[in-house]
């Protein structure tokens, strides 16, 4: 086991925002995925449940310059500083973690209590509550993936990476007698039904993954990307996300995170 | 003033002989409800709380094991894409079990139902785990090469399959409690609760990624 120490994952995501078309493939397969509940009425946002959203920006201004991006959103998997990301800080009750050999931010529903402190901490709207408990269409109970459970009402979920994906990929791996992972053995399920193949996922900490090559973080600064494309959404929070976002529009860059965005930029214009 | 004091001893006197007999039968009413408490409460209470069910057919591990190559492992095995296969389904048994092999009502009774109307048995799993658990058996057998027996018990040597007993609120296994009430485990397979799985990854040989607990973190085992 010892072995794992020196080799741990930070298992992260990099999405081109140029090639989203804003098809909600990766809603739809997340949600299929993952025993998303819905109801029959789900148009408004507050209440329902999306592990994984689409959202659509504008740069407001008139018909000529008008344009338009559009931005998945999965859960961020914030590292924050040492594991401590704002979800994690805050949990009473220990049913939100930070896996540091991973990377990734476990929700564990039936240790969930409901109180909702992580959803006020996220500053991405991440975590949704579930006010009721999920009511399948007839014969839909015989679809559900059997490898995520179900989660009752009254409790907080969010997007864990497909991490049942990665158990299942390490139990092949184990069969085979291997204890690392090859890139594409393990992929979340929206990466993988993104039809215009904008979201790639893999290992941030090995040089031979898409992502890091795509993202160059810089882990002398907390993870910021060196590819001058790409961007994380709010960086100027220090939640040190894992989610990459490629643009190769400066309104679209400026809008994952205006603040630093406009002091690091008067400088140099 | 003379007379009142008087009638204080006396009262006082009958009242204590009172009390010694009358303590006599508190006590005593008090061991007998103590046991009886404690009768309702290790024989009557288990009796209610679990149900008890047979499995449809019976099943001897020792003789089959007698006859395999491989162990466990040639009933209960690990498929290629590293899923536990768990409890056998017909497919594996009618090579074997075509035709009734011997006399044995069990045996008739599992070719005659099952194997000739290709229905699946409904075998009652004792160690079935609450739907958020995860376990994955690769990890533990393969990587860790623990063996069957530390968690599931001599059942490989068994010549029947024990009543199933099904917790009527939680409608989980008993095994997942244990035998015993109290919760007192003397073997490592007497019981199969969180506890029992952290005992091992509490431990140091497991790696502690959790920031929370700094232990084994919750995805590990939680879905």
């Amino acid at each position: 086991m010892d072995q794992q120490n020196g080799n741990t994952k930070k298992y992260g995501m990099v999405i081109d925002l140029d090639k989203c078309t804003g098809c909600g493939a990766c809603m739809v397969a997340c949600m299929a995925e993952n025993n998303v509940p819905f109801r029959e009425d789900d148009t408004d946002k507050l209440l329902s449940v999306s592990w994984m959203r689409v959202y659509r920006l504008g740069n407001g201004k008139p018909f000529p310059q008008v344009e338009e991006c559009y931005l998945p959103r999965p859960c961020q998997q914030c590292e924050g500083h040492a594991g401590h990301s704002p979800c994690v800080s805050v949990c009473p009750a220990t049913a939100t973690d930070y896996d540091m050999r991973t990377g990734i931010v476990s929700q564990i529903p039936t240790r969930c209590f409901g109180c909702r402190y992580c959803m006020a901490a996220c500053p991405y709207h991440v975590r949704q509550f579930n006010w009721w408990d999920p009511i399948w269409p007839d014969g839909m109970e015989r679809m559900l993936n059997p490898n995520v459970s179900v989660r009752m009402r009254g409790v907080v979920e969010k997007c864990g990476f497909c991490f049942h994906r990665y158990q299942l990929a390490t139990d092949k791996a184990y069969l085979d007698g291997r204890r690392e992972l090859e890139e594409g053995e393990y992929q979340t399920a929206c990466a993988q039904a993104c039809p215009a193949g904008a979201i790639l996922f893999g290992d941030l900490n090995n040089p031979t993954h898409a992502v890091h090559k795509i993202a160059q973080p810089d882990s002398t600064h907390g993870g910021r990307p060196r590819n001058p494309k790409a961007f994380r959404l709010l960086e100027r929070l220090g939640t040190n996300p894992k989610v990459y976002y490629l643009s190769s529009k400066e309104w679209v860059r400026k809008a994952g995170d205006n603040q630093v965005q406009r002091t690091e930029q008067t400088p140099k214009a | 003033m003379e007379k009142p004091q008087v009638n204080v001893t006396s009262a006082a006197s009958g009242h204590g002989e009172k009390e010694e007999g009358a303590g006599g039968a508190v006590i005593l009413f008090f061991i007998l409800g103590l046991v009886g408490s404690l009768l309702v409460g290790w024989v009557l209470f288990p009796q209610l709380l679990y149900s008890k069910k047979r499995q449809p057919v019976d099943f001897n591990h020792d003789k089959h094991m007698e006859l395999v190559s491989d162990g466990c492992e040639s009933c209960h095995f690990f498929r290629p894409d590293g899923t536990y296969s768990g409890v056998p389904q017909l497919a594996q048994c009618i090579q074997c079990h075509e035709e009734p092999n011997g006399e044995d009502p069990e045996e008739v009774k599992f070719v005659e139902e099952y194997v000739k109307k290709e229905r699946e048995v409904p075998w009652l799993v004792y160690s079935r785990q609450p739907a958020c658990v995860f376990f994955s058996h690769a990890a533990h057998v393969k990587m860790a090469k623990m063996d069957c027996v530390t968690c599931h018990g001599p059942i490989g040597e068994s010549t029947s399959l024990k009543v199933y007993q099904a917790n009527r609120i939680t409608g989980y296994s008993r095994d997942i409690w244990g035998e015993n009430m109290l919760g007192v485990k003397r073997k490592s397979w007497d019981r199969m609760k969180m506890d029992d799985c952290a005992e091992c990854h509490a431990g140091a040989h497991v790696n502690p990624g959790s920031v929370q607990t700094q232990k084994d973190g919750c995805f590990v085992c939680h879905k």
